[in-house]
């Protein structure tokens, strides 16, 4: 199914970064959890070090966040189910998406570009 | 076409301001409608009232106060974003405790529905980010 899916969402959003060092993929996730919540329909694309936020067992650190782990576990309870990884971006890292916190599509090269393609809206973080 | 910004990078820390009002003065001048700018992430930054940057350098704040006054552009600002990073309206510093206002009008506070909203209503969104 990898290559041959049909997105029919509303709205992409794209998010690159992990889980700590920067607020990037807490403030993403909240805009497409507000969409959500105002009925569109999301999908979420991890690209690059965002894949690192699917990693399990993540706890709120002693970092002084309070991590994205939790935000990932509610995405079901609004409706946000099409969960998108780019496959290069977990084989950099030597993890596959069997290692991952939640059931992901992994995504080649070709298949990312259809993916743009076929979303009317995309916000990147 | 209608066009609005999201704009996320803090002023004078990246290029993404300087680039974000130069567009949306490029857009206005070749005839399209711009019909907002939504400030979010560090962008929230481009509407502390109490910027003072030196006077030989561009004023972004006044800058996008200007746009909006001359071309009736909205100027929205992400309330969850803005209030932890200390920007905070009248309302908003009363409702806190606050005794100073940071963020005045033509910005407004709002939520990230209206950012959603922009992107499905708007033949484009355009983003600057760092």
């Amino acid at each position: 199914m990898q290559d041959h899916h049909h997105y029919d969402s509303d709205l992409l959003v794209i998010l690159r970064h992990g889980p700590h060092g920067s607020s990037w993929l807490k403030e993403g996730l909240d805009a497409a959890l507000v969409a959500a919540a105002f009925g569109r329909r999301v999908s979420l694309l991890f690209m690059g070090e965002g894949v690192t936020a699917l990693m399990p067992c993540q706890k709120k650190g002693p970092l002084g966040q309070k991590g994205t782990a939790e935000t990932l576990e509610m995405l079901e309870m609004y409706d946000i189910d099409s969960l998108l990884v780019e496959e290069q971006g977990l084989s950099c890292l030597g993890l596959s998406s069997d290692d991952l916190m939640l059931e992901v599509t992994s995504l080649s090269p070709p298949a990312l570009a259809r993916v743009f393609a076929e979303h009317r809206l995309v916000l990147t973080f | 076409m209608r066009y609005a910004i999201l704009l996320m990078g803090a002023p004078y820390s990246d290029q993404a301001s300087h680039s974000a009002l130069r567009f949306a003065h490029a857009l206005v001048a070749r005839g399209h409608c711009l019909e907002a700018v939504f400030f979010y992430h560090d962008g929230v930054h481009n509407a502390a009232r109490l910027a003072a940057p030196p006077q030989d350098e561009p004023h972004l704040v006044d800058a996008w106060a200007g746009l909006a006054n001359e071309h009736r552009v909205a100027l929205q600002v992400c309330i969850a974003a803005a209030l932890r990073r200390g920007l905070l309206d009248e309302r908003e510093a009363a409702r806190h405790g606050k005794d100073g206002v940071s963020v005045q009008a033509p910005f407004e506070l709002t939520g990230l529905g209206q950012l959603v909203d922009l992107g499905m209503r708007c033949d484009r969104l355009v983003t600057f980010g760092p």
